[in-house]
């Protein structure tokens, strides 16, 4: 049964969390809890819970919430406790502008547009794929090319199959998952491509979605051109040399009647453009303080929508971080002025937070440029000394670094910035 | 097919660890009797553990989803409540394609409750509300008597 109850719309909120995602819930529910009266969250879809309830899969929830879920169970999990703990969830719904006093102007299905008034907004709006597009496949344009998670919504919420014979191009989890999704749905994976000399999702995903059901992948291989009139019939293939240049020669053809395309992600940042927030061009996210507060005073970011994260449980430790200090601002509280800015040095793509202060404790997430067996992971003050030291076994780009700054590591450091480089040992 | 210079050694098997993103390469070897003699490639106890149990008895839990009727959407995902044989994957996702459930259900209900022989039920992984006259882009979901419906349908 439906509660058809219409929704209250408040004129005036403490925190608007704009994307009704992982992030976003737990964004609204640490306010909440942090002591925020009114919180909404708004989300364009009609269901709140985000990109996990069409991950059907398992794996979710071992670092958050101690077990292991699928998808939907999670979101569930964490809707019923954002309910439960007094938060308004409108959904059908898109932010279209803040400005700067932090009026919004929301459109919704049910009210229409209505101007609110916050104290505190967080963005949690999440990413989108990167399409072929983006890659830059030349070819025709016919039917039949899809990116992975828009073949998983129409598999696991539409119940629609997007072809009979399937290529896979880049092997990051979401395509992994793909393949073995539509294995299980009686389609042909005739293969996974990749780039890369190595894999670019986990091994379990490795083992489990491709070995398990010999989906053969294809390391340092791309498609080069696709084929077909109205719909897709096939791909040309080729492996690629040390520049990650196509050897045309060597080149094979790939009959398909659908080309999935997954190939990451890029943070959805279109009102943090609108607001003019300081973006970092590396994770194309804000650039957030250590309480994950962007260049505007009281706006703070969350989730996927500041940086790629692998696990929706860092995205759920994230967001109470930035729930909980945009509750406090609500009430007045102002975030402790940050005076270390962090800097990515050798073998780091990126850090986040851009920003520390040195009598607190941080969780720092940054990402490694190549992968490296036993490195070291370091800290410099801009003298170059060395200030902190971690050795590390492994890193691979497809894994985010945690680091743990605990009050005592920065003891004495004078410095404004520090370099973090993760190196061989 | 193997390297390992033992007399018993019949065969080696390959298997990729999923213990962590070293991804080690593990070689399990087995006599003619079937019966492992040793693991190679490990850098930990857990990847031995690992190689053990997939060699012998492989198993996975298997998420998909099944048809549901009357519902904001037409499909339901679930699971199964254990891990079943790998090699009878295939078969348990053919089975639930026959299985077809009515709206409303909750996170929990049991949509199939022996699968194969396994032993393993297979669950609904979240709450499915009855359309009632909504479709499944203008619906909203339903938690117990809190909703997060956004007014009437219109």
């Amino acid at each position: 049964m439906i509660d058809d109850r219409p929704h209250v719309l408040h004129p005036k909120y403490d925190v608007v969390v704009a994307g009704g995602g992982p992030a976003g819930l737990g964004a609204a529910m640490a306010a909440r809890n942090a002591g925020a009266e009114r919180v909404l969250v708004v989300d364009r879809e009609a269901e709140a819970g985000g990109i996990l309830l069409q991950c059907i899969h398992s794996g979710f929830g071992l670092h958050h919430l101690g077990e292991e879920l699928t998808g939907p169970e999670y979101a569930q999990r964490i809707l019923e406790t954002a309910l439960d703990d007094g938060v308004d969830v409108l959904t059908d719904a898109y932010l279209l502008d803040i400005d700067n006093d932090q009026n919004l102007k929301l459109l919704s299905v049910d009210h229409g547009v209505s101007i609110l008034d916050t104290r505190a907004t967080v963005l949690a709006m999440g990413a989108r794929e990167r399409t072929r597009a983006a890659i830059r496949i030349p070819g025709g344009r016919p039917a039949g090319i899809f990116t992975a998670g828009a073949a998983q919504r129409l598999v696991n919420l539409n119940g629609v199959l997007p072809g009979r014979r399937v290529v896979i191009l880049g092997s990051g989890d979401i395509g992994l998952i793909m393949a073995r999704r539509l294995t299980l749905e009686g389609v042909e994976v005739a293969g996974v491509f990749e780039l890369m000399p190595y894999a670019n999702g986990l091994s379990r995903n490795i083992v489990q979605c491709l070995h398990d059901f010999d989906v053969p992948l294809h390391l340092s291989t791309t498609v080069v051109e696709i084929h077909g009139r109205d719909r897709i019939d096939k791909v040309t293939v080729a492996p690629v040399d040390d520049h990650l240049t196509p050897v045309l020669s060597k080149a094979w053809d790939v009959p398909c009647d659908t080309l999935l395309v997954s190939v990451g992600l890029i943070p959805e940042n279109e009102l943090s453009r609108e607001l003019r927030l300081r973006l970092d061009p590396t994770t194309s996210g804000p650039v957030v303080s250590s309480t994950m507060e962007t260049s505007r005073d009281g706006v703070f970011a969350c989730g996927n929508v500041v940086h790629i994260h692998d696990l929706v449980d860092f995205v759920s430790a994230e967001a109470e971080l930035a729930g909980d200090h945009a509750g406090r601002f609500a009430s007045g509280v102002r975030p402790p002025h940050d005076n270390v800015r962090l800097q990515p040095g050798a073998n780091v793509a990126y850090c986040v937070p851009h920003t520390v202060t040195t009598d607190q404790p941080h969780t720092v997430y940054l990402r490694v440029r190549k992968p490296l067996e036993k490195s070291t992971l370091r800290l410099r003050d801009t003298e170059g000394a060395v200030v902190h030291e971690r050795r590390l076994r492994y890193v691979v780009p497809a894994e985010m670094v945690t680091l743990k700054l605990r009050p005592g590591v920065l003891d004495g450091f004078q410095s404004d910035a520090l370099q973090v480089e993760v190196i061989p040992r | 097919m193997t390297d390992h210079d033992t007399s018993t050694t019949t065969s080696t098997y390959a298997y990729l660890c999923i213990g962590c993103p070293l991804g080690c390469r593990l070689e399990v070897d087995e006599d003619i009797h079937g019966d492992i003699i040793e693991i190679r490639g490990s850098s930990c106890r857990k990847g031995d553990r690992y190689a053990q149990q997939e060699h012998t008895d492989p198993r996975r839990t298997v998420t998909t989803t099944v048809a549901i009727s009357g519902a904001i959407w037409p499909r339901l995902p679930v699971k199964t409540n254990g891990e079943i044989p790998k090699d009878q994957v295939l078969a348990a996702c053919e089975e639930l394609r026959r299985v077809r459930v009515q709206a409303p259900v909750k996170m929990g209900d049991v949509v199939l409750d022996d699968l194969l022989g396994t032993g393993c039920a297979v669950t609904a992984t979240r709450d499915m509300p009855a359309a009632g006259n909504r479709t499944a882009q203008a619906s909203a979901m339903e938690f117990g008597d809190r909703s997060v419906t956004t007014g009437p349908a219109r």
